[in-house]
């Protein structure tokens, strides 16, 4: 351990206890959105802000070790194909793009809700992953 | 006198405009057009087409699915060029 390495025991505490806290928080924007103020964009910051959180505690090292680039870059499009499937999905089943309620498997109002939490979800995957990955780029050279 | 002719002109619009605004309706004003047409159908409809409760998220994901989507990639291509620029090898 280099000597000049910044370390503060009590931020890596509160860290410690706050990252939970933060993520179940981000998935209850996320999951919530249909119902209260939230989505997959919010939620996603928030979820992002955990490892940023994390990273400012610790060595930037130590979190890419978490989220390497090839996992990032599985993550990264995820919300839009999810949503562009979900799309075409509706086209195969004789509607609109995106026309949730020609899907066949639930009723109409339950299956635009469904499509719309699971596109919520995607769209918080790829936002969390393209804030970790935009820090992680300004943060440090070829991460 | 290069510079006259510009500045007559934007002062007219800006006038003109300024004149307009005292036309509109007050913030929020129930019988405006934008709150007499399209909101009430969403404020009435949200939950029983798009089966969601919150009406934000109905618009969004619902009637301006198209809208949302285009935001997704936006996001996607940002991050791309973000890391196409600084996290290369």
């Amino acid at each position: 351990m280099p000597a000049d390495r910044w370390e503060d025991v009590i931020a890596q505490t509160i860290a410690r206890l706050l990252i939970p806290m933060i993520l179940l928080y981000g998935i209850y924007v996320i999951f919530h959105g249909h119902l209260s103020p939230g989505g997959g964009f919010q939620g996603g910051v928030i979820l992002a802000s955990s490892v940023i959180l994390y990273s400012l505690v610790h060595e930037l090292d130590q979190a890419t070790k978490f989220f390497k680039k090839k996992f990032r870059v599985i993550l990264e499009p995820i919300g839009p194909i999810i949503f562009a499937f979900i799309g075409l999905l509706c086209i195969f089943f004789s509607g609109n793009f995106i026309q949730y309620s020609k899907l066949p498997f639930l009723g109409d109002k339950e299956m635009a809700a469904v499509s719309i939490t699971i596109i919520e979800a995607g769209i918080g995957v790829t936002v969390m992953a393209m804030v970790i990955s935009i820090f992680f780029s300004l943060g440090g050279r070829n991460r | 006198m290069n510079k006259l002719a510009p500045t007559f002109v934007v002062l007219v619009i800006g006038l003109i405009m300024a004149i307009a605004v005292g036309d509109m309706p007050p913030f929020g004003a129930l019988n405006s057009p934008a709150s007499s047409y399209l909101s009430p159908y969403y404020i009435k409809e949200a939950y029983d087409v798009a089966g969601v409760h919150n009406i934000v998220t109905a618009v969004l994901a619902y009637w301006r699915g198209y809208d949302t989507f285009g935001e997704v990639t936006v996001i996607f291509t940002a991050g791309i060029a973000v890391m196409a620029l600084l996290g290369r090898e």
